[in-house]
């Protein structure tokens, strides 16, 4: 290639073979090349992406490859307490390529929450729900909130021990609000315990509710990205600059050039995907749960009750909280705050690159807190655990309590006027 | 004067985290340790010759009251590698066609009144518990005087089962010691299994006989893992390929940027 596609001359116009003038048909009814223009060939990117900024397209990729292999899985799961757990060793033992497509719907779920929450650590790390993208941080926490709904709904339907008293636990928490928590978790389960009403109710929410409303949100996120366009590692608005055609100096075309580079992430994402999907589909018990290939057993709790990983930072927080009440509204606390972080961050640098080192150990801490909380999630609720998810509570809410008082005084470097480009 | 103590303070809070990190490592290690010690069943998924011995044991000595209601006899075959009339004649005890599931007759509910509790289905057993837990808990029954069933299990304490393989292991009975603690009280700490009476088999035949079966719950939990494996190595290497190529892609197309 001699030159870069923005610097070829425009398209003319001329078009004569059948294709081109269906195109040029469908064109005149609906926008179809102006959309190709305004979100791919002419959305233009910094060029200055580093790997941390390829989990977006990995997220969407993610959530195409739950929604195609959640429908294969639908036509054999069977919504009912008496028949779900077997129906699901159906799918593992008689359906077609049934093994593979649940393996890749279960692996699914945990690579999802992975990808999202490194796209969310970058976003923290170069400032990317600063002002301008206030509301596109706002909408992507909704998705992560919608994410987690989804997860939890969709943990039950395979209706083993620890999808039983895992929904059991997360639903009774609802009754701890005062007066109306026990009404709330009646009505949430439609039974008094988790029962077959419960089963089929989440089931809907799983494959019909949930999963459009996550459609419809990413459709919002990506427009307001597309709107105010997307940051890069060196915090720099690349609109500031343009070129006389209007085109920013340091951006390029998403496509090609993203979605080339794209392709490349989304292949060593494959592969580590396989690598999980066909040697270790239970990752340890980790991704599924050993207790869960017993059968729910209203009768019998399972030795130790935790949730999967991914909500687990989340559980060590509640568990750290002596009352019932408080704990929960410490965990929801934990994740309303994450929804006010355009508003604590005061510091006017957007990128860790020239920020100060206030804010270099805060991220440092939070995100070692929220580690070890994890970890911490999966242990008995006895010492010495319960002591360390106190600190590591303390620390992860300190991160966006004083975050007001660090950021506004701190000592950051010098931000270039372009992009830092290597090649 | 300012800037020393902000050193100070960052450096001390750097220690604290990996103060912090240690000790959460260290209990997670220490906390996992206290499990009973499971022995290795070292079995191979692979090896189809034990995995008909296991069936073989399995039918013949489990099925009686232990259901595997999720698998077919004929994928029972199919992963045994013996033909449809090899399975009717050595494997099919009480079902009438191949398609049939390898569910049992006993009714639930007088198994409950007999045991004390119905006992249950193995089909995932291996994966719920794992090989290595099955085999040490077949190897670990002993003889414990005023029990109905006369044993114990290390692994199951009070289970209600009886000891089915008896007269292939013979009876053992487990030595146990009273530790004293740094505290002034006493454990009472398993040392070692001390053979009874002699069994049908050797210790190493009936070590075999374990691995076999246990091998064989452990294919049950999961037919398709062989071809599991064998598929995940061609989809890799094909995603190598491929990525070998859009890394190429990439790099043609990026040549411009400056």
């Amino acid at each position: 290639m001699s030159a870069s596609i923005k610097d070829r001359p425009a398209d003319t116009g001329a078009r004569d073979g059948k294709l081109s003038q269906l195109v040029d048909w469908i064109d005149a009814r609906f926008p179809m090349t102006k959309m190709m223009q305004e979100h791919m060939t002419e959305y233009y990117a910094a060029k200055n992406f580093n790997w941390l900024y390829v989990f977006g397209v990995l997220a969407m990729f993610v959530l195409a490859l739950q929604i195609v292999t959640g429908i294969f899985l639908t036509m054999n799961y069977k919504p009912s307490a008496a028949e779900a757990f077997a129906s699901v060793e159906y799918i593992m033992r008689d359906v077609e390529w049934g093994w593979l497509i649940r393996y890749m719907h279960s692996t699914g779920a945990s690579a999802f929450f992975i990808v999202i929450y490194l796209h969310m650590f970058r976003a923290m790390m170069y400032g990317s729900y600063k002002k301008p993208r206030e509301l596109l941080w706002l909408i992507g926490m909704v998705i992560y909130v919608a994410l987690m709904a989804e997860g939890f709904f969709g943990y039950l339907l395979p209706w083993g021990q620890m999808s039983y008293w895992g929904a059991q636990v997360i639903v009774s928490l609802f009754g701890a609000i005062p007066y109306i928590g026990e009404g709330m978790a009646e009505w949430m389960r439609g039974d008094y315990f988790i029962s077959d009403i419960t089963l089929n109710r989440f089931f809907a929410l799983h494959v019909a509710a949930v999963p459009l409303a996550l459609i419809a949100l990413v459709v919002m996120h990506i427009l307001a990205l597309h709107e105010t366009g997307s940051l890069n590692p060196d915090g720099i608005e690349i609109k500031e600059r343009k070129d006389s055609n209007g085109i920013p100096l340091d951006g390029i075309n998403f496509h090609p050039y993203y979605t080339v580079k794209d392709l490349v992430a989304i292949v060593i994402f494959l592969i580590l995907f396989s690598g999980v999907i066909f040697f270790a589909p239970e990752m340890g018990g980790y991704f599924l749960e050993h207790a869960n290939f017993e059968p729910a057993n209203i009768l019998q709790t399972p030795e130790h009750i935790q949730p999967v990983w991914y909500f687990t930072p989340f559980y060590a927080i509640l568990r750290a909280v002596p009352s019932k009440l408080g704990g929960v509204l410490l965990m929801g606390g934990a994740i309303v705050v994450l929804f006010l972080l355009p508003w604590l961050d005061r510091c006017k640098v957007k990128s860790i690159r020239y920020r100060g080192w206030t804010y270099k150990v805060a991220l440092t801490t939070f995100v070692v807190s929220f580690i070890a909380l994890g970890y911490l999630g999966m242990k008995p609720a006895a010492e010495p655990y319960t002591t360390l998810s106190r600190i590591f509570t303390a620390l992860y809410f300190a991160f966006f309590l004083f975050m007001p008082i660090y950021t506004s005084r701190e000592k950051t470097k010098p931000v270039p006027e372009r992009v830092v480009y290597h090649g | 004067m300012n800037n020393r103590i902000k050193r100070l303070f960052s450096v001390a809070t750097l220690r604290a985290f990996m103060a912090a990190v240690f000790v959460t490592w260290t209990m997670g290690a220490m906390a996992a340790g206290d499990t009973t010690q499971l022995l290795s069943a070292n079995n191979d998924i692979g090896n189809q010759a034990s995995l008909q011995r296991g069936a073989r044991n399995y039918v013949n000595y489990c099925m009686g009251c232990h259901s595997l209601q999720y698998m077919r006899y004929n994928q029972l075959a199919k992963g045994l590698g013996i033909s449809e009339d090899q399975l009717i004649d050595n494997l099919m005890f009480t079902a009438d066609r191949p398609t049939d599931m390898m569910t049992i007759a006993m009714p639930p509910a007088d198994a409950a009144t007999w045991f004390g509790r119905t006992p249950p289905d193995l089909t995932l057993i291996g994966r719920s518990r794992g090989s290595d837990y099955l085999y040490t808990f077949l190897k670990s029954f002993y003889v414990e005087e005023g029990v109905p069933t006369g044993v114990n299990n290390l692994v199951l304490a009070n289970l209600s089962m009886p000891h089915v393989l008896w007269e292939l292991q013979g009876l053992q009975k487990a030595v146990f010691e009273d530790v004293a603690n740094e505290d002034g009280t006493t454990t009472h700490a398993f040392r070692r299994f001390e053979q009874i009476t002699g069994g049908i088999l050797t210790e190493d035949e009936y070590n075999q006989f374990v691995r076999d079966t246990v091998n064989f719950l452990e294919y049950a939990g999961e037919p398709s893992q062989l071809e599991r494996r064998r598929l995940g190595v061609l989809v890799i290497a094909f995603l190598l390929v491929f990525g070998l190529f859009s890394y190429y892609l990439k790099k043609e197309f990026w040549k411009d940027i400056k």
